[in-house]
């Protein structure tokens, strides 16, 4: 079944879906069927912005990985049209179970995602809707007053519509090989002006809530609260990565980053609405290595892996919305159903889960969330798709490791190389990194590019040459 | 009878062979390598006395059976003539030998071989002719299946087959290739094994052995009805019924003559003896060219559905001019290669890291030579030293290989990317197997960088530096051959 005929089969499925519950209701007997929707059974839980009064709901949709045409998203197929037909489609889904939260940026999917969300929304009634969108003049051409106003007026051009509902400040904190974090920040947005303008746009009702994003240098973050205490710029609201991974152990992953429960305590002691992106960090912590896996579904069967990241990062009662960046049906029916309604993890699910992430922490991963702010590596490398080939292979615990069994530890190790060659082709594979590091300063997850993907080359030589 | 098994052994020969040249099957030369290493030409280049003698002894035992169940050439032709046969029956006629282009090329041929002029030994070794037309022609059919089975592999999440790259190597070898196959085709329809007794050298060098066999097919006059079958159906025009002779040093005992004879008039025997063979079925041999080319639609509209990331476009490398060629570790060096290549791309065919083309260079006239611009040579591989049946490529082991030096690195400053691009690098030096290269300080026009410093003595000419060197389409830093490998 395509994710369109799925689509078709919606309705009917969950008229299904009713009929085997009430059947077993009847019964009164829990049956495995009935312990299969312990989610997804009510209204969607939504939150309140304290500032604007906006009921949003918890489950936010992040327009980064669009689906395209071809398949999959535009990792996979960098040349394909969005599949606008989807997307709309998955609006409708989503508005119909009650998200009202959408956020994309003039960046997302090589430029294409405000219009292809602008498309999608209008069908429906703006007053349904909240539209979150950034300002993101990352290049140094963007950075003139003129040519950040008119990003700005892009975006409302592209999402049709005269207002933003959310507008942030997108990625503070980055630094560049020439400009340290301060200077960086300045040279966006201070010394142009921009901000206050931007202050000016939501006086002149343009802008709903006025933030900004945050990944990097923490000194970054703690002077704009500290500008928000000091009365200087007022953030309506602020958006962080959380999870439960990036709880405790973001500083441990990459000293260059800050525990998430640092980031959160500050916005939250201010009543400052947090907003989350990656929530599942790139989608790692769907798919763990299976003696992980195993504890949680031991715990409940039928809960999918995803579930427990999504439950932990929607439970602080000072989030505003999880954003999630959903490509396929199948994922958005799944998350809709996490947050309809919330369960909150309880304090014992929550030592449960600081455990599985100190174990996570211990797996030789490249915290990389394929983002593809680095991309595209002038040097013709595929980062992103090296990385996620190497966490794969580590987390399904597929690596050639030395066991015992020498047939079993040759075969694991035809299967990785082999499986290297297909992912990614030879002339795009990490042994053409040449370390010019270029790509350092886009990562927002500060990994240190270069040095991971020479670790990884010289263990595929070492394999190589076994 | 006797054509009977004739068919059978050139069934097998062939099969052993092409799957040789193709390299299908799980390291296929070690089972199927002997049937190379008894090929005439590269035994004798080889100074493989043993083989030498062994056929000696089988031309003066059974006659030229050599050209008929062992030389894939000859096999090449029986089957082109044998659908010519299909078109127009009874078709040869008794023609006397070209003595003159017969033992006067063969002398050429000598001398040519004596002095070592490899062009003219490459292009007239029948089993290499054979072996460019495997590697030109049916080689990139049979990567077209197999990228199509592992498109298949790769959506199953199978580990069989593995895509490789399917390019032309020498765009020469293909035209000597096709014209081979043209011109011996038509040849063969036409008049049969007249390339084999008036051109092949092994086949003129077999003859002086055969005329003197012990077995061979012999006339029985009292049951001859002069029906002339005998002569119409041989295909090295070598029978003249009317004189009841044949001529042995062109016969090829392929049989046919004694299956056609319907008065047990012809026998292969070495006195007279009474046997009456009966007539067989023509075997159908199924070549695999009809199913590869069917495949092939197949194969493309797999093969499209391959997207790369589509990310930053990369530029193809192009070979730099190399004053002196590079030939593979174990080949000794330009003039070992040289006198002992009979050019048959089976090493080519073996490469597994897409380094050993043909070379266009007259004087090494399709001899294997490297280049690095798809990969290196990889320091765990010594196939092309496995495969080699004419002593060409010597074998080596892996531990050999490293203290082999084949070439050595010149870094081209004009082309580096630390001066050109402004960035750091560093990546010859980091994957160089043998440590040759180092980084050192160098003032530039925007400060002190880091370039490449290569240690000759270090430096075994594998490619990794040029391979894997970001410049494009001509590397930084490139390998120059050594016209004798050093070994320390």
């Amino acid at each position: 079944m395509d994710r369109r005929e799925f689509l078709k089969h919606m309705g009917s499925a969950a008229v299904a879906t009713s009929v085997v519950l009430s059947a077993c209701d009847s019964n009164g007997n829990e049956t495995p069927i009935a312990k299969n929707v312990i989610d997804g059974q009510g209204e969607m839980t939504y939150r309140t912005n304290p500032n604007s009064g906006d009921k949003v709901s918890l489950l936010g949709y992040g327009m980064m990985r669009l689906p395209v045409e071809e398949g999959g998203t535009l990792r996979d197929h960098p040349d394909s049209p969005i599949d606008q037909e989807l997307v709309n489609q998955e609006i409708d889904y989503a508005l119909e179970h009650g998200m009202n939260y959408f956020d994309t940026s003039p960046a997302y999917c090589k430029g294409m995602s405000e219009r292809a969300t602008g498309i999608a929304l209008a069908r429906h009634p703006r007053d349904t809707y909240y539209i979150a969108t950034k300002l993101s003049n990352f290049s140094p051409s963007t950075w003139s007053t003129e040519a950040s106003k008119t990003m700005f007026e892009n975006s409302l051009k592209e999402l049709q519509t005269d207002h933003i509902d959310y507008l942030l400040l997108h990625s503070i904190g980055g630094e560049t090989k020439e400009l340290n974090s301060h200077e960086l920040f300045n040279a966006r947005f201070i010394d142009n002006g921009i901000l206050d303008w931007l202050v000016d746009q939501k006086a002149a009702g343009r802008i709903r809530n006025l933030g900004f994003s945050y990944h990097g240098d923490v000194n970054i973050f703690d002077m704009l609260l500290q500008w928000h205490d000091e009365g200087k710029y007022h953030w309506d609201f602020v958006q962080i990565e959380l999870n439960y991974l990036d709880w405790n152990y973001a500083d441990e992953l990459n000293d260059r980053n800050t525990d998430a429960r640092y980031l959160y305590d500050e916005l939250h002691r201010r009543g400052i609405p947090a907003v989350i992106m990656e929530p599942l960090l790139g989608g790692r912590l769907a798919s763990l290595p299976d003696h992980i896996v195993k504890q949680m579904q031991e715990r409940e069967p039928e809960t999918p892996v995803a579930r427990w990241a999504f439950r932990f990062a929607g439970t602080p009662e000072g989030i505003l919305t999880v954003l999630s960046g959903m490509t396929y049906m199948e994922h958005l029916v799944q998350n809709v159903a996490t947050y309809s309604p919330l369960r909150p993890i309880s304090e014992e699910e929550d030592a449960f889960l600081m455990k599985i992430a100190e174990e996570i922490v211990e797996l030789p991963t490249v915290p990389c969330t394929a983002c593809n702010y680095c991309m595209p590596c002038p040097y013709g490398l595929n980062i992103p798709a090296i990385f996620s080939y190497y966490n794969k292979s580590v987390t399904d615990g597929s690596m050639p490791t030395g066991s015992h069994d020498a047939k079993a530890y040759w075969e694991a190790r035809k299967r990785f190389l082999i499986g290297y060659d297909r992912t990614i082709p030879a002339l795009r594979q990490a042994s053409h990194c040449i370390g010019c590091s270029q790509c350092k300063e886009h990562c927002p997850q500060n990994i240190d590019i270069p040095a991971e993907l020479h670790r990884i080359d010289d263990y595929v030589e070492q394999l190589k040459q076994l | 009878m006797l054509r009977k098994i004739r068919i059978c052994l050139q069934i097998i020969t062939m099969t052993l062979v092409t799957l040789l040249l193709l390299g299908i099957g799980f390291r296929v030369h070690l089972w199927a390598g002997w049937v190379a290493k008894i090929q005439f030409l590269p035994a004798i280049l080889a100074l493989n006395f043993g083989v030498i003698a062994l056929l000696i002894v089988a031309a003066l035992l059974f006659g030229r059976i050599y050209c008929s169940v062992v030389c894939p050439l000859g096999i090449m032709q029986d089957f082109f003539s044998w659908i010519g046969g299909k078109v127009k029956k009874n078709r040869f006629n008794y023609a006397k030998e070209n003595k003159w282009l017969r033992y006067g090329f063969f002398g050429v041929f000598v001398i040519a071989m004596i002095i070592g002029f490899a062009p003219l030994t490459t292009l007239f070794a029948p089993y290499s002719a054979y072996g460019r037309i495997v590697n030109s022609l049916f080689k990139p059919l049979y990567d077209l299946l197999n990228n199509w089975l592992a498109g298949l592999d790769a959506a199953n999440d199978r580990y069989n087959f593995t895509e490789v790259q399917i390019w032309t190597r020498s765009v020469t070898t293909f035209v000597v290739a096709i014209l081979t196959l043209i011109i011996l085709g038509a040849l063969a329809i036409w008049k049969g094994r007249l390339y084999c007794n008036t051109i092949c050298p092994v086949g003129t060098f077999l003859s002086f052995f055969s005329r003197f066999s012990l077995l061979r097919v012999r006339f029985d006059k009292d049951k001859c009805k002069n029906c002339g079958m005998c002569e119409k159906n041989c295909k090295a025009q070598a029978i003249d019924f009317k004189e009841g002779k044949v001529d042995y040093s062109r016969c090829v005992v392929c049989g046919d003559c004694l299956d056609k004879c319907k008065f047990d008039a012809l026998h292969y025997t070495a006195k007279r003896t009474s046997s009456s063979p009966k007539p067989v079925d023509t075997e159908r041999r199924a070549f695999l060219v009809g199913a590869a080319v069917a495949g092939t639609t197949a194969a493309l509209a797999q093969t499209q559905m391959k997207v790369d990331g589509g990310l930053a476009v990369i530029e193809d490398k192009k070979a730099p001019e190399r004053k002196t060629p590079i030939t593979p570790p174990g080949s000794v060096s330009i003039r070992h290669l040289e006198k002992h290549c009979t050019a048959c791309q089976l090493c080519v065919s073996s490469c597994p890291n897409n380094v050993l083309r043909p070379s266009t260079d007259l004087m090494h006239f399709m001899q294997p030579t490297m280049s690095f611009e798809r990969g290196y040579c990889r320091p765990e591989c010594t196939r092309c030293s496995e495969v080699c049946p004419a002593g060409a490529i010597k074998p080596i082991s892996r531990e050999e290989k490293t203290i082999i030096h084949a070439g050595h690195a010149v870094w081209i400053k004009e082309n580096c990317v630390v001066l050109t691009d402004d960035v750091s690098c560093g990546n010859c030096a980091r994957h160089c197997p043998t440590g040759a290269i180092q980084m050192i300080d160098y003032e530039g026009p925007n400060g002190t960088v880091q370039v490449p410093a290569v240690d000759e003595n270090k430096c075994i000419g594998c490619g990794a530096c040029e391979n894997l060197c970001p410049a494009r389409p001509f590397s930084a830093i490139y390998v120059e051959g050594n016209e004798m490998h050093l070994i320390n």
